[in-house]
């Protein structure tokens, strides 16, 4: 498991020096963003000031030599715009993601696996076949036309919930979050469920796919030879074989929640890191946009890394590979 | 015997699959005893029934399949209409069942402990630890070493004929009346398979445990079976002691399959075969379902033949019995 972790690391590492320099050269060719820092009618002395300042007169190579450099001490550049460390600007909006994407996670899972589970349970019952059909709407629908609509009705028509913003928040853990205090559990609700739809309707289609495969092998015959109760068979005979495909897709899947997020936050004005990123986008914020990507690669390799920790938990065959390698 | 003394009393009983190209019929009509600490060889060739029935008796048929006609005796009590509580209170409690592939019937995500502790826990309230000690017993009885250590492994890190001592051990651990053996040696090799068959003989000698060994393999009965249950197209055709069916099977089919089986006396010689197929339980055809592939099938196969008692202790189904001594 060591030598398993360790050598994962190392791959890891080189991932993420790839990609830095990748993200680095590609944000370099966009644009040019004293354009839209300098007042359009300053002078050419001006301009070569400013981007002296900034370090842009440098040769590119040169620049992402000072990037690694400050990169690995941990300082990802200032933002040109606010003049702020820019992994200082990200981690503020962070705790603001991650509640969101956390959020629609767990409603994913708590809702998405009995959901699966009855309907490959019994496919041919109308429940199931109506599960099923939600599901194929979760998959198709665009997630900010949802959103939309889901603002439309339950904040504006009926009024029940509100529209936009995090709410109420408090510390947790040195993070402000809002699902601890009622009003701000009721602003994480729409934008969660409409982040959580896809999903949900994934896991509903993992678990059903699984429990329809798992609930004709032998194994499951033989546990109810043995004389087990139906609720025993289905929730450890049965979901423990379901888990592993779905905890494997959902890890993964979570680096494209907090990506994907981008579009639930604008459409429900949630202040994370999406909506910083299209910000910064927008007025061509190289440090922003480069810290942001880099924190994303770095939040992707690691949850592949615990994604397969978790595989080998959950299946014991995994171990032994790990043992003999 | 009778009846009420009997372990295990199968009464006409037909399971049927509602299919949607028409009803198959797996099983249809048969009857049989097994006595305490008996063993029967129900053997019969793929699509015979044999297995439909061990699954009929745990009441374990996948839909579309049903019991619809019959009964099954469980000491003198009707298995079929059981309350689903009692039935389940009575698998792998009274009756236990070992099933064909070793390497499918343990769940790979759990290990040997939880998989035996379970079925101990399911039928009887002891602690955890007793359940432990009586999975250690249950492994140690069926010749798996240092059983403490394994008891913590997973199924994969068992050879197929260790998964299937776990198995065996698995059936034993209620000290049943019954075991249901659907083919367990198949998949195993030879050696392994001799094993498996003394210890089972043993088991069932020593603790008066009945079995049914279903099998499509007559070589494995004849050494192992008290007696034999032919089976074909979902019907016995012939029942009767072990040797007195292997030296004088009266049946067309029983003296077709043990005329296949390859003997020293067959060696150099071309072995025997079956013409045809086993015929498809779709729309069968009345009559004796063996006609077809029968060499002395006559006029009056195309009726139905009704059981017949030719010799002492034999049952059979055939208008054309064969008599005579076998070939």
């Amino acid at each position: 498991m060591t030598v398993f972790v360790i050598r994962r690391l190392m791959q890891s590492s080189v991932v993420v020096a790839v990609m830095s320099l990748l993200v680095f050269v590609g944000v370099n060719i966009v644009g040019d963003p004293v354009d839209m820092l300098i007042n359009p009618e300053a002078d050419q002395a001006e301009i070569e000031r400013v981007m002296r300042d900034l370090g842009l007169d440098r040769p590119v190579h040169e620049q992402y030599g000072y990037f690694v450099v400050n990169a690995l001490q941990g300082d990802l550049g200032k933002s040109f715009i606010f003049g702020e460390p820019a992994l200082q600007l990200i981690v503020l909006r962070m705790p603001a993601t991650f509640e969101l994407a956390i959020a629609a996670l767990l409603i994913a899972v708590v809702l998405g696996i009995p959901l699966g589970v009855l309907a490959g349970l019994r496919p041919e019952a109308k429940s199931s076949k109506a599960i099923m059909a939600g599901s194929i709407l979760g998959f198709s629908l665009p997630s900010f036309w949802v959103g939309i609509m889901m603002i439309m009705l339950f904040a504006v028509m009926l009024g029940w919930l509100p529209s936009t913003g995090r709410g109420d928040t408090v510390p947790f853990l040195g993070m402000q979050v809002s699902f601890l205090t009622w009003d701000g559990l009721q602003h994480l609700l729409l934008p969660a469920i409409n982040l959580s739809l896809f999903k949900l309707s994934l896991v509903i289609r993992l678990a059903r796919a699984g429990t329809r495969e798992v609930i004709h092998q032998d194994y499951i015959k033989f546990a109810r030879a043995k004389g087990l109760s139906e609720s025993r068979v289905v929730l450890v005979h049965l979901l423990k074989n379901i888990m592993i495909p779905v905890v494997t897709v959902l890890g993964l899947e979570f680096g494209g929640l907090v990506a994907f997020s981008v579009v639930t936050e604008t459409v429900f004005a949630w202040p994370g890191m999406g909506k910083l990123i299209i910000d910064s986008l927008h007025e061509l914020d190289r440090p922003v946009v480069v810290a942001y990507l880099m924190i994303v690669v770095l939040m992707f390799v690691i949850i592949n890394l615990l994604v397969d920790i978790i595989y080998s938990v959950l299946d014991p065959r995994v171990r032994l590979q790990d043992a003999s390698a | 015997m009778a009846a009420a003394t009997a372990t295990l009393a199968v009464e006409g009983l037909k399971t049927h699959f509602f299919t949607k190209a028409g009803i198959v019929k797996a099983v249809d009509g048969v009857s049989f005893e097994v006595g305490r600490g008996e063993i029967m060889g129900l053997v019969g060739e793929s699509g015979s029934g044999k297995s439909v029935t061990g699954f009929s008796i745990m009441r374990l048929v996948d839909p579309p399949g049903r019991v619809v006609e019959g009964r099954i005796l469980h000491n003198g009590e009707d298995v079929v209409g059981m309350d689903g509580e009692r039935m389940r209170n009575l698998r792998g409690n009274r009756i236990a069942m070992i099933f064909q592939d070793p390497m499918m019937t343990l769940n790979p995500v759990l290990r040997i402990e939880t998989q035996m502790v379970e079925a101990v826990l399911a039928h009887s309230a002891v602690s955890k630890e007793e359940a432990r000690a009586m999975a250690r017993d249950a492994l140690g009885q069926v010749g798996i070493p240092s059983p403490d250590e394994r008891l913590r492994a997973y199924p994969h890190q068992f050879s197929g004929g260790m998964r299937q001592r776990v198995a065996i051990a698995i059936a034993l651990l209620n000290k049943p009346d019954l075991i249901i053996a659907d083919e367990p040696t198949t998949a195993l090799d030879v050696t392994i398979q001799g094993q498996i068959l003394y210890e089972a003989q043993k088991l069932c000698r020593e603790t008066g445990t009945a079995m049914i060994w279903i099998t499509h393999d007559l070589a494995v009965v004849a050494g192992l079976a008290d007696r034999i249950c032919v089976m074909y197209a979902g019907r016995i055709v012939e029942q009767g002691e072990t040797g007195d069916i292997l030296d004088r099977p009266a049946h067309p089919y029983t003296r077709g399959l043990i005329g296949s089986v390859p003997s020293r006396n067959t060696r150099g010689g071309r072995l025997f075969q079956i013409p045809g197929m086993t015929p498809s339980l779709l729309n069968l055809a009345p009559g004796c379902a063996f006609r077809e592939r029968c060499p002395v099938a006559g006029d009056a196969c195309i009726v139905e033949p009704e059981t017949t008692y030719p010799l002492p202790g034999r049952e059979l189904r055939c208008h054309r019995p064969q008599l005579q001594a076998a070939p």
